[in-house]
């Protein structure tokens, strides 16, 4: 999980190396290998990560100096990724930026041509009289969880045929699913049109996707956050057992590897960031008799940077 | 979806005017309901890239339409590589596929011309 390479190497930028350094150094690499401009190259995207977390530890004073100091390793600098472009321009999505507009089709009776030679105009009546049926459009609402896991489900269309649509693993909201022959009746022995199955995703009362992550708020108990422990977590493939670190907060985000949106269609499997909230309920008499007594040794004021945004 | 308010409650150093003007430009084009903007996941991360391309890569907004057009054409190329490969798979006849692969392995090699 800790990614142990040396920051300062990844950055190729001296150990005295000033922050234009490391701010020219990050920009160069980030220039080269940010994912969105070298999709599909697994070692961009590799690339990309370890430059990213150097240039997190590296561009604030303060971790700069403990990593200095020996008191962090490189590790646990990884970001939570924002949603990424590349996730979405890849599939049907992306044709909100097409250049001809989101209407345009994306192939004309020349791209085919200059693909295949003449013999393939399509579209075209082929002078036989056999015309192809046309494609029809449907609409269908799944679970959350069955667009992350994929599930076969059952659509009944208007003139009462039913079909089974099998929704694929990673299945993203707006996503369109072609059926091949299901549209409407080709003529003079035509071959049948398509249909057209866009998704609709339902939202989860604890999961929200983001790419191909899966968020979630985890609540824990404060003696959970202060002593650490193991705690059970609810994952879209059923809940695994994790390991609280002690000393943990609030919004200290935790990761679970490969535990978001499994691997589909050449995309990795996705994390599950669990961010942690702890939750006091109603305290006993003990606790309440503790806090009374409890004098910190160095108070806390959690209020602090407001008061001075003041 | 979410509306801009959301979305520039959501990136903290967003600025209202420049991601107007990105709009304007065409940069960004989220949907309209009721005359108000709403922006879909894939609006969302646009905004990041274009974010990431302005202050990580320091490119200006002289350059940005250049970059964006080339990436708009690079995945519209890349969803065109898949629609085929997705066809490819879904009518022609195996031994096809494999003769098509084969002859795309030896034309990298130099073998055909």
């Amino acid at each position: 999980m800790a990614n142990l390479d040396d920051p300062y190497q990844t950055l190729g930028v001296a150990r005295s190396a000033t922050p234009d350094d490391i701010r020219r150094a990050y920009r160069k690499l980030a220039k080269q290998h940010h994912p969105d401009l070298n999709p599909g190259n697994l070692k961009s995207e590799e690339a990309f990560k370890k430059v990213s977390a150097a240039n997190e530890l590296l561009s604030d004073p303060d971790k700069r100096a403990r990593f200095d100091r020996g008191e962090i390793d490189a590790g646990g600098q990884e970001q939570a990724q924002g949603p990424s472009y590349r996730n979405y321009a890849d599939n049907a999505a992306g044709r909100r930026y097409s250049r001809g507009g989101p209407e345009a089709t994306e192939w004309s009776a020349e791209d085919l041509e200059g693909m295949f030679g003449s013999m393939f105009g399509t579209g075209r009546p082929r002078g036989d009289g056999r015309i192809r049926g046309q494609d029809e459009h449907y609409s269908l609402t799944t679970d959350f969880l069955d667009a992350i896991n994929g599930a076969v489900r059952r659509l009944t269309l208007p003139d009462g045929r039913t079909l089974d649509v099998k929704i694929p693993v990673g299945t993203t909201e707006r996503q369109v699913l072609r059926l091949r022959g299901q549209g409407g009746a080709g003529q003079g022995g035509g071959p049948s049109g398509d249909a057209l199955i866009t998704v609709q995703v339902n939202p989860h009362t604890h999961f929200e996707r983001s790419g191909n992550d899966i968020r979630l708020i985890l609540p824990i108990t404060i003696s959970e956050a202060v002593l650490g422990g193991p705690v059970q977590v609810p994952t879209p493939q059923g809940p695994v057992k994790m390991q609280i670190p002690p000393h943990s907060d609030s919004g200290t985000e935790l990761r679970l590897r490969g535990r978001g949106v499994a691997a589909h269609g050449g995309h990795a499997a996705g994390n599950l960031y669990a961010k942690l909230s702890v939750v006091i309920g109603t305290p006993d008499a003990a606790l309440e008799e503790f806090l009374t007594q409890w004098k910190p040794q160095v108070p806390a004021n959690p209020r602090k940077s407001m008061e001075e945004r003041q | 979806m979410i509306s801009i308010e959301i979305l520039i409650a959501q990136n903290s150093g967003l600025d209202r005017r420049d991601l107007e003007r990105w709009i304007l430009n065409d940069w960004v084009r989220p949907g309209r309901q009721s005359g108000v903007f709403v922006f879909q996941e894939i609006d969302v991360a646009r905004v990041k890239l274009i974010r990431e391309l302005r202050q990580d890569m320091d490119i200006d907004e002289e350059a940005l339409p250049v970059i964006l057009s080339l990436v708009d054409q690079l995945y519209e190329m890349r969803r065109r590589y898949h629609a085929l490969g997705d066809a490819i798979a879904e009518t022609a006849p195996d031994d096809l596929q494999r003769k098509l692969a084969a002859h795309l392995v030896m034309r990298a090699r130099g073998g055909l011309h």
